[in-house]
């Protein structure tokens, strides 16, 4: 087997020195009724390279890709091009082998990549610090409405109506257990997000308001009334960013007073992946830090004065609080964190702005030619590289029967929301970099065709 | 061998770079670079992509277009690539050599699983793609859940959570939903104080007490505390096994029995299944739940912290009480069970844990994984690694203390002591000491129940030649802290840096970067 190096007489010699006279006496612990008898049911025998590889192959040529055709699909995870260096950079071995850097001085390379990620994030939500990452979007937000929970000693969360589906599902899971109290919300075919509504249900119990920019609708509103409302309250605002590649164009939810931003940073440097592993973006204000869940990495020096990083404020984390630790979170997507801070460094400020600015211009154009399609009706005409069109009929068939002719159309709201009959005829368009006229007219000339 | 390879002895000194030589103007030194931060190497201005302009119709931002500088520096792509490679240098990793942390399971990470999941059939499809267009993708969720199951014993698999302590999550959530299903409120979950701190961090993160349980001193469960302790307000009993200590719990099945006499669950860690896969299947042992790192067994890489995997494999009792989504085999394919198609028969999940469908570039991976090692080849992984942490531990016992040697031999990993090092030296010094040998320390001061523990697992895929220059190596350290050698306490003298002050780090925290004048008016 190519990946075991003990060679039978290694073996032998290894077993004489332990005092074993077979392999069998160092399981003398394992009771016999758990031992197996055999080998595992059905698995064959090892295969090689080759073997896996065409196997491995097979199954992926089942799969009709992002790459295939025009392709629009959205809604928290999206298409955006990944440079070939991220993915280069990302197989170091020194990178991808690693571990955790809890040796710091011969971890450096990943501890100065995290502090340097930390502060890209912080920077593009306009908070002052954060974290080393977390498993997704979806798991970062529920752990914002617990941090909520700790800094305000309440347990009520309004979550707005544009809050992505699972991640309210997520929350409504974990909120059975924990006993905070969510008031949650269906979204409207409307031209502005729930922001009004949610300003309404503040009270002095409410612990904090989770809102998304842009929302799964794709809709962007100021949040700077809605901060100022859970202040008068003290309550805290959480904003959730699905899509980053946003703040290159619009006003980061920080600026606008959000207290706790947290979001899926997928788009970029990560890739589709059909849903993981993804990247979880944590930030809030300085004064929480010490209720942030998850790594921290910090600057400090070495006994010679030399610059350094080392994880730090794990006083809050499970390894030593245990118990009475922020979260329970151990392993977090460095990996991803690390392909973030790759492609955002390629970016850079000025190539983040371009980059935003083609997502939104290509957005633009296509939602002027499908609003020209007859059927086909615009929700809204505040957004970033999403938009939500109203169908003269139900989006799903529609999108199913583009997807035969080789468009992935969008995401239906019937997918994402099918207890809402309402919502049904409701299809969310993503636009990114990747889109081209081509794909715009395909995409065009089949929703004619469907809703004909 | 008291002596390394190039000749340096501590007594020698050091002349504060390391090498003995002159300062340098940069304060590199030869290989060993330094590197600045990206802020102070690149420029707002500065971009390693060409970004095609797209003409735009009138702007549709509703007016909240972000004006203000973001402060985000760019690098051209050569700056880029050097700015990482050179960072990259300062990493250790398995890559370059023994990495034996306990409990970690740092292995080799085959080649081939990065070229599978970099196959665009799975790397480039939409989670919310129609289901139709993704049978590949479901058809490997529903492989991997297949081998999982059968290597396990179990009656089901959660493939959704993100992390060991995700699927720990996972595990203790099915469990109370279960327990409340029956109309019980069982309110403790109890935990051996040498478990990982995840397990008791996982327990109250879902609304539970956490109780200890004491350890024999032979390092296991003591099972007559356990059952005094049993009751009606015990939820669950939360076991690692192989535990922590290295050690198989022999009386798991005893432990299971009692648990379930008292009308309790049991919650297997499974992080340690990497040392028992094709020889025991823990469906045989009476665990209802237990997590699987798919990033230690199944070798999928660590990262430098993640991303990891953590399926939950379920007994007959929790199978309907499984977290959405999951996948099934139908007449004309493989479905997605999600909210929407749930239905009566799956009415009893207890909801949506993560967005989407789980960590497929892992799946991937570790389906790889499985396939290339096939039955003969998991069994071998097992064997090997017993083997080698057995070795590990006969081959030191004589120079390190090791407290559990007498009770016989150990699974997967080794554990030692500093009892006996001289008075005023610690694990820390010779985990410190190590580095300089040219390896990654081994877990220090876990678990809690070995004073000064030093827990070392070298994993299958270290060859002899290396585990004896290893063993050389942490003789040749320990017989220094036994000997008092003071030079241990600057150790490491080699590395891109020496002890670094965490003190200062968290009294202080600098967690982003500030420009020097914005941080001199921070003070």
């Amino acid at each position: 087997m190519r990946y075991l190096p003990l060679t039978p007489s290694d073996r032998q010699a290894m077993l004489a020195k332990v005092g074993a006279k077979t392999i069998d006496d160092l399981f003398a612990d394992v009771p016999e009724a758990a031992r197996l008898d055999g080998p595992i049911r059905d698995l064959p025998p090892h295969a090689s390279e080759m073997a896996v590889e065409r196997h491995m192959s097979r199954l992926a040529a089942k799969n009709q890709t992002a790459g295939d055709g025009p392709f629009f699909l959205g809604c928290g995870a999206y298409k955006h091009h990944v440079p070939a260096t991220v993915d280069h950079i990302i197989q170091r071995g020194e990178f991808l082998t690693a571990y955790t850097p809890y040796q710091p001085e011969i971890a450096q390379g990943t501890l100065q990549m995290l502090f340097e990620f930390q502060t890209q994030v912080a920077r593009l939500f306009g908070v002052d610090v954060a974290n080393a990452s977390m498993y997704d979007g979806s798991t970062a937000c529920w752990e914002a409405i617990t941090m909520a929970r700790r800094v305000t000693k309440r347990a009520k969360a309004i979550l707005s109506g544009g809050l992505h589906p699972h991640y309210v599902s997520v929350a409504n899971t974990m909120a059975k257990f924990t006993g905070d109290h969510l008031v949650t919300a269906t979204p409207t075919l409307t031209a502005e997000p729930d922001t009004a509504d949610l300003i309404g249900q503040i009270d002095d119990d409410t612990s904090c308001v989770v809102v998304q920019y842009p929302d799964i609708l794709g809709r962007i509103g100021d949040l700077s009334d809605l901060a100022d409302a859970c202040h008068a309250k003290k309550a805290l605002l959480i904003a959730v960013v699905t899509e980053p590649v946003a703040l290159g164009a619009i006003k980061s939810p920080g600026e606008m007073g959000a207290d706790i931003v947290v979001g899926e940073g997928q788009s970029i440097g990560v890739g589709l992946q059909f849903g993981g592993p993804y990247l979880g973006l944590f930030g809030c204000s300085q004064k929480l830090v010490r209720q942030m869940p998850g790594r921290l990495c910090g600057e400090t020096t070495d006994s010679e004065g030399k610059r350094g990083f080392v994880l730090t404020l794990s006083t809050r984390e499970q390894h030593i609080r245990r118990e009475k630790a922020t979260s329970n979170i151990c392993t977090n997507s460095g990996l991803c964190a690390l392909a973030f801070s790759i492609h955002m460094t390629l970016l850079g400020e000025a190539g983040l702005r371009k980059l935003a600015a083609a997502n939104h211009a290509r957005a633009c154009q296509a939602a002027e030619r499908l609003s020209k399609v007859p059927g086909v009706e615009l929700v809204s005409d505040a957004f970033f590289n999403e938009f939500t069109v109203k169908l003269s009929q139900e989006a799903r068939p529609v999108v199913r029967a583009l997807a035969d002719r080789g468009v992935l159309a969008g995401v239906s709201l019937g997918r994402l929301f099918p207890e809402a009959a309402e919502l049904a005829n409701g299809l969310v368009v993503a636009v990114t970099e990747t889109v081209t006229d081509e794909d715009i007219e395909a995409l065009a000339t089949g929703l004619q065709e469907a809703l004909a | 061998m008291s002596i390394n390879q190039s000749g340096w002895r501590p007594e020698m000194g050091n002349s504060g770079n390391g090498c003995g030589g002159p300062a340098t103007y940069t304060g590199n030194r030869a290989l060993m670079l330094e590197e600045p931060l990206l802020f102070e190497i690149g420029k707002l201005s500065n971009t390693g992509l060409d970004i095609e302009e797209v003409k735009a119709p009138a702007s549709r931002l509703g007016g909240l277009e972000r004006k203000a500088d973001i402060g985000l520096p760019g690098l051209s792509e050569p700056e880029t690539v050097r700015h990482y490679t050179r960072l990259s240098r300062q990493n250790y990793a398995i890559d370059l050599g023994l990495f034996p942390l306990g409990s970690c399971t740092m292995k080799h990470n085959p080649r081939l699983n990065e070229r599978v999941a970099r196959m665009p059939g799975f790397a480039d499809i939409h989670p919310l793609q129609p289901v139709d267009t993704v049978q590949g993708a479901l058809e490997v969720i529903h492989q991997l859940a297949h081998w999982l199951v059968t290597l396990t014993g179990m009656h089901s698999v959660a493939m959704s959570p993100k992390a060991g302590a995700h699927g720990e999550l996972c595990g203790i959530l099915a469990i109370r939903a279960a327990l409340e299903a029956r109309g019980d409120t069982r309110s403790v979950i109890l935990v051996p104080e040498s478990a990982h701190g995840t397990n008791p961090a996982t327990a109250a993160f879902a609304g539970y007490k956490v109780e200890n349980i004491p350890a024999t001193k032979d390092g296991r469960v003591d099972l007559a505390a356990l059952q005094e302790r049993l009751g009606p307000d015990v939820a669950a009993v939360m076991i690692t096994n192989p535990n922590t200590c290295g050690l198989f719990e022999r009386d798991m099945k005893a432990i299971s029995d009692a648990v379930h006499a008292a009308g309790a669950l049991v919650y297997c860690d499974g992080a340690n299944f990497n040392a028992i896969v094709g020889r025991v299947r823990p469906g045989d042992l009476g665990v209802d739940a237990m997590h699987i790192n798919l990033h230690k067994t199944f070798s999928t890489p660590h990262g430098g912290g993640g991303p990891g995997s953590g399926p939950v494999v379920f007994s007959e009792a929790l199978t309907s009480f499984a977290p959405l989504p999951f996948v099934e085999k139908t007449a004309d394919g493989f479905a997605l069970v999600e909210e929407e198609t749930a239905g009566e028969h799956h009415a009893r999940s207890f909801g949506r844990m993560v967005a989407f469908h789980g960590q497929m570039g892992m799946f991937t991976r570790a389906l790889a994984y499985i396939l290339s090692h096939g039955a003969d080849g998991l069994k071998q992984v097992a064997e090997d690694a017993v083997l080698n942490a057995n070795y590990i531990l006969r081959s030191l016992e004589d120079v390190l203390d090791a407290p559990f040697a007498a009770s016989g031999p150990c699974m997967h990993e080794a554990i030692f002591s500093d009892a006996g090092l001289a008075e005023g030296f610690t694990t820390l010094d010779i985990a410190k000491a190590l580095i300089d040998e040219g390896y990654h320390p081994m877990t220090m001061y876990f678990p809690l129940v070995v004073h000064g523990a030093m827990l070392v697992e070298p994993t299958e895929t270290e060859s002899k030649d290396t585990l004896d220059q290893f063993i050389g190596a942490l003789r040749s350290v320990a017989e220094r802290a036994k000997a008092g050698d003071e030079a241990l306490k600057g150790a490491p003298y080699y590395a891109p840096r020496r002890r670094l002050d965490e003190t200062q780090a968290a009294r202080k925290p600098v967690l982003v970067w500030n420009e020097p004048q914005q941080a001199e008016a921070a003070e």
